[in-house]
C-alpha cells in the first residue's frame, strides 16, 4: 500500500471518529444541563475546552451561551475541530482514496457530509437536536459496520483501525480530564456533591458506557470508578486500554512495528497499574497529560515509519523484496 | 398519460431515435414504447431519482473557476438513452479498429524511419511544426510497437445519417468512467426495460484495460505492478482516475509517490518501503511527466521517468509522444494513413477539412469564415474555436488575424448539423444535439467499448457538448434486435 494512502486512511478514520465523538459530547452535555440546577451547571465552556479550541472560541464568540457553543462545535467552518470540519475533511480524504473504499463506504461518508452540511442548524435548536445528533452517530456506526462487514482484512483496514482507536483513546481521555477537573475543583465543587452521581452518569452516557459500566462493575456510579472504567477497562470499546489493545492487535500484523508496539503496550500497562482511587485531581490531570503526549508521539512514530519514511531508497529495497515475496506466498495460499 | 411523440418537433437534423414521420427507429421501438407507457410525470420522477443517485454516488466532475478555484459538480445525465442498432455499430467498430491500427503505425513510423514522410504521403513541414512531436521519443521501441494504447475518438452524425470521425484523442482521453456510471444509474432507474430490450453490456472495459496494461510489463516480470498516475484531486478528471484504479484494483499514485532509482527502475513509496512499478497508466500530460526531460517546474511528474521508460524498465500508457497524431492537422491525413499502412479504404470518413497551412485552402477559409468552424490544431475541450455562423464580425476579424499569423495551427470544417435525440427538458421532451466518444484499446488485439460516452448539448440548438461548457450526457445502448436475442431474453 502506498504510504500516502495509508496516511490518508488513518486520518480519515480519525476524522470520522471525531465526528461521532463530537455528536456524543454535545448530546450528553445538553442532557446534563437539563438535570442540574442552573447555578451549578458547568455551562458550555468545558465542552469547548475538550475540543481543544478555547482560545479560538474566545476570538470568535462573545459568550458561552448554548447557541454560540453548539454552533461553534457543530457547524462552524472556522473551527478546525468542529463536526462540520471533521466530516468535510474525512470526505475530502475519502475522495482521494476512493479507489480502495467499497462504494457503499464512500456513499455513506458523502451522504453524512451532505447531511451535516444541510442540517447542522438543527443542533442549535433543542427540539431538533436529538434527532440530528442521533443520525450522525448512527451513520458513523454504519460506517464502522461496513469496515467490519465488507472490507478486506489487510493493510487498509489496519490503518483505519489504528486511526479510529487512537482518536477514540484521545477523546475519551480528554473527556475524563475535563469533566474530572470541572467536578473536583472550582468554587461549586462542594455543593456538587449531591449531583456527583448524575454528573458521572452523564460522562458515561456521552460514551454510551452507562449500561456497560453497570453490567461490568455491578457497583454504583462514582468518580474514581468511572475514571477507572473509562481509562482502564479492557473490554469496553471506548475505554483507553481497550483502544490501545486493539491498536496493538493491528500493529502485530504490520511490518516494522516493533517500536510502536513497545510504546503502545507501555502506555497500556501504565494505565492498567494506576490506582485511580488514590489520585488527587491534579495527579489525574498530570497522568492524562502524559497519556496524551504519548498518544501524540505514537501518531508521529506512525508517520515516521509508514507515511513519510523510506528516504534512503537503495538501502530499503532488499527488505521490501523479502516482504513482497512473503505477501505473494500468502496470496497463493489463500487463493 | 402517454407521451405525445407526434408533437416531437421534426428538424433538418437526423434524429437518433425518431425517424421521419414520427415513428421510432427499429432499434428504439422497445425504448420508445416503454417511455410512452411511463408517461411524462413518471419520467420526471425517474430523472429525479437519477439525480439523487448521482449525488449520493458522488459521480462528479471538476470545473475550474477563475475566482472560486475548482468546483466539484454532480455529473449531468439525461436518463433517456441514445440507441444504436447492433449492425450499424459493428461497422463503426470495424472503422475505429482500423483507424487505431493506422494511427499507431503512423506514430511508430514517425519516431523511427518516417517512411510516410519519405514516400511523400505526409509533408515533412507539418511534422517539424507539430506542437506534440517529442524529439525525446525518437528511436524508442515501446512494447508491441504501440504508442496510443487508449484512444477516444469523437463521432458525429450529419443530416444525411453519415457517421464522421470528428477527432481522435490520443493523449489522455477521458470520459470512459462516465460511460460506465451512466449505465449503472440508468439500470437503477429503468430496470424494467433492460429485461426486454436486447441491450449489450458495457461493464467489461476495466478488465480489458487491466489485461491490456498488464501485457505491457517488461519481460520477465510475472506479477506486474500496474499503477494509475494522476495529477491529483484537483484535476478535472480525478473522479475517473480514481474510478479506474478502483475498478482495476491497482494503486492510484501521484507523482510524489514515485521515484526513479539510480538503477533506472521506478519505485513507489509504500508502507513497507520502496516497491517496483512495472506499468504506469499515466493521466498526466507529456510535458509534466518528467521534469528532467520536459517542463522543469512540473511537480506532477516523476524525475527520471523517461530514463526508466527508455531503458525498458517501465511501460507508459499512453506512450509519451503519442499526441503527435492528436493534432487536428494530422487528423486530416488519417484516411491517407489507412491507405498507406493498411492498404484499405477508410471505413469511417473524416469531416471534410480545409488546411489553413495550404495557401489555396487558406484563402477559401478566410473568404468563408461565416459558414465554417475554425479549430486550433492542438486544443481540446472545445476551446479556442470559431463557430462561423454564430460569430460576430469582431470575432471573425480576430480569427482572420490569428490564421494569418500562424496558418499551421488552424483547420476549418463545414458546420455539421449534429444529429439529435429526444432529451428531457423543462416542460417535456425535445430534440438536442449530441456526439459519441467510443474508446479504443490497442494491445495484442484492438478492442472497442460497446458504444461509448454520448455527450449532449442541453441548450436548444447548441452544438457544444462539452461538460465543462454546460453539456450533459446519456447512456448509450447498442441494441441487438435479432430474433435470437429477443428469444433468449423472453
Amino acid at each position: 500500500m502506498l504510504s500516502r494512502v495509508a496516511d490518508n486512511l488513518y486520518w480519515m478514520a480519525r476524522y470520522l471518529e471525531r465526528t461521532e465523538n463530537l455528536a456524543r459530547l454535545v448530546d450528553v452535555s445538553a442532557g446534563l444541563m437539563l438535570d442540574l440546577p442552573p447555578r451549578l451547571s458547568p455551562g458550555w465552556q468545558p465542552l469547548v475546552k475538550i475540543t481543544g479550541n478555547d482560545s479560538l472560541y474566545a476570538e470568535q464568540e462573545r459568550d458561552y451561551s448554548e447557541k454560540s457553543a453548539v454552533k461553534f462545535i457543530v457547524a462552524s467552518a472556522k473551527n478546525p475541530g468542529s463536526m462540520m470540519t471533521s466530516i468535510a475533511r474525512a470526505r475530502e480524504i475519502a475522495r482521494t482514496v476512493r479507489d480502495i473504499l467499497p462504494r457503499e463506504v464512500w456513499e455513506q461518508i458523502n451522504e453524512l457530509y451532505l447531511y451535516v452540511g444541510e442540517h447542522a442548524a438543527e443542533a442549535s435548536a433543542r427540539r431538533t437536536r436529538y434527532g440530528f445528533l442521533g443520525r450522525v452517530i448512527s451513520s458513523t456506526h454504519a460506517l464502522t459496520g461496513m469496515f467490519e462487514g465488507i472490507f478486506n482484512e489487510g493493510d487498509a483496514l489496519s490503518f483505519l483501525t489504528l486511526g479510529r482507536n487512537i482518536e477514540r483513546a484521545d477523546m475519551t481521555s480528554r473527556i475524563v480530564d475535563v469533566r474530572a477537573a470541572a467536578m473536583m475543583t472550582g468554587p461549586s465543587a462542594a455543593q456538587l456533591g449531591a449531583f456527583e452521581t448524575v454528573l458521572w452518569m452523564g460522562v458515561l452516557r456521552s460514551l454510551s458506557g452507562y449500561q456497560m459500566y453497570r453490567l461490568k462493575t455491578r457497583e454504583r456510579v462514582y468518580g474514581a470508578g468511572v475514571v477507572r472504567f473509562l481509562l482502564a477497562d479492557e473490554q469496553f470499546p471506548r475505554a483507553c486500554v481497550c483502544c490501545l489493545r486493539r491498536a496493538e492487535d493491528v500493529l502485530h500484523r504490520l511490518p516494522n512495528s516493533e517500536p510502536l508496539l513497545r510504546r503502545v503496550s507501555r502506555m497500556r500497562r501504565a494505565i492498567h497499574h494506576t490506582r485511580f482511587e488514590a489520585l488527587e485531581q491534579g495527579e489525574l490531570h498530570e497522568f492524562i497529560d502524559r497519556l496524551q503526549v504519548s498518544l501524540a508521539r505514537t501518531n508521529d512514530e506512525l508517520a515516521r515509519i509508514y507515511f513519510v519514511g523510506h528516504s534512503a531508497l537503495q538501502a530499503d529495497v532488499a527488505p521490501i523484496l523479502a516482504y513482497q515475496s512473503q505477501a505473494q506466498n500468502d496470496k497463493q495460499i489463500t487463493a | 398519460m402517454r407521451i405525445a411523440w407526434e408533437d416531437y418537433p421534426a428538424s433538418a437534423s437526423f434524429d437518433e431515435l425518431i425517424g421521419p414521420g414520427g415513428a421510432p427507429r427499429p432499434a428504439a421501438i422497445a425504448l420508445i414504447e416503454f417511455l410512452s407507457a411511463l408517461g411524462p410525470e413518471e419520467l420526471a420522477t425517474r430523472q429525479k431519482a437519477a439525480d439523487v443517485a448521482i449525488r449520493s454516488m458522488g459521480i462528479t466532475f471538476t470545473v475550474y473557476h477563475e475566482e472560486g478555484g475548482s468546483i466539484d459538480r454532480a455529473w449531468p445525465l439525461d436518463i433517456i438513452p441514445r440507441v444504436i442498432a447492433l449492425d450499424e455499430w459493428q461497422r463503426i467498430e470495424a472503422g475505429l479498429q482500423q483507424r487505431a491500427q493506422a494511427l499507431n503505425m503512423f506514430i511508430d513510423d514517425i519516431y523511427h524511419e518516417q517512411r510516410i514522410v519519405r514516400d511523400g504521403v505526409f509533408p515533412r513541414g507539418y511534422l517539424a511544426d507539430s506542437a506534440n512531436f517529442r524529439s525525446q521519443c525518437v528511436g524508442i521501441h515501446p512494447p508491441q510497437h504501440i504508442w496510443a494504447h487508449i484512444c477516444g475518438s469523437d463521432l458525429v452524425r450529419g443530416a444525411d445519417g453519415t457517421v464522421y470521425v470528428l477527432e481522435d484523442n490520443l493523449r489522455v482521453p477521458s470520459g470512459v468512467s462516465y460511460m460506465l456510471e451512466n449505465r449503472q444509474v440508468v439500470k437503477r432507474v429503468f430496470p424494467e426495460v433492460f429485461e426486454a430490450a436486447g441491450i449489450l453490456p458495457v461493464d467489461d472495459y476495466p478488465s480489458q484495460l487491466f489485461d491490456m496494461l498488464r501485457a505491457l510489463a517488461p519481460a520477465g516480470v510475472d506479477q506486474p505492478e500496474v499503477v494509475v498516475l494522476t495529477p491529483g484531486i484537483y484535476n478535472s478528471a480525478y473522479f475517473e482516475h480514481s474510478y479506474l484504479a478502483h475498478q482495476m484494483g491497482c494503486e492510484l499514485a501521484e507523482g510524489r509517490d514515485l521515484v526513479v532509482g539510480d538503477d533506472d527502475i521506478v519505485y513507489m513509496r509504500t508502507i513497507v518501503g520502496w516497491q517496483r512499478v512495472d506499468v504506469i497508466y499515466r493521466r498526466v500530460d507529456d510535458l509534466f511527466l518528467d521534469p528532467e526531460v520536459f517542463r522543469a517546474d512540473s511537480t506532477l511528474g516523476v524525475r527520471g521517468l523517461m530514463r526508466a521508460w527508455r531503458a525498458g524498465n517501465v511501460a507508459l500508457a499512453n506512450a509519451p509522444g503519442a499526441g503527435v497524431a492528436d493534432d487536428k492537422l494530422v487528423y486530416t491525413f488519417v484516411p491517407a494513413m489507412i491507405k498507406y499502412y493498411l492498404d484499405q479504404d477508410a471505413i469511417l470518413p473524416n469531416v471534410p477539412s480545409f488546411l489553413c497551412a495550404e495557401g489555396d485552402q487558406c484563402a477559401h477559409v478566410l473568404a468563408n469564415l461565416a459558414t465554417l468552424v475554425v479549430k486550433p490544431a492542438n486544443e481540446s475541450g472545445g476551446y479556442g474555436m470559431l463557430m462561423g455562423p454564430k460569430s460576430s464580425l469582431a470575432e471573425r476579424k480576430q480569427f482572420t488575424q490569428l490564421i494569418q499569423l500562424n496558418p499551421r495551427n488552424y483547420i476549418a470544417q463545414p458546420v455539421i448539423s449534429l444529429s439529435t435525440t429526444p432529451t428531457l427538458v423543462e416542460g417535456g421532451i425535445e430534440p438536442r444535439h449530441l456526439d459519441l466518444r467510443p474508446f479504443i484499446l490497442s494491445g495484442r488485439e484492438v478492442q472497442v467499448t460497446t458504444g461509448g460516452l454520448t455527450r449532449v448539448a442541453m441548450r436548444k440548438g447548441s452544438l457544444v457538448v462539452n461538460s465543462s461548457q454546460g453539456g450533459g450526457s446519456k447512456d448509450t445502448w447498442i441494441v441487438d434486435t435479432s430474433a435470437d436475442y429477443a428469444f433468449a431474453r423472453s
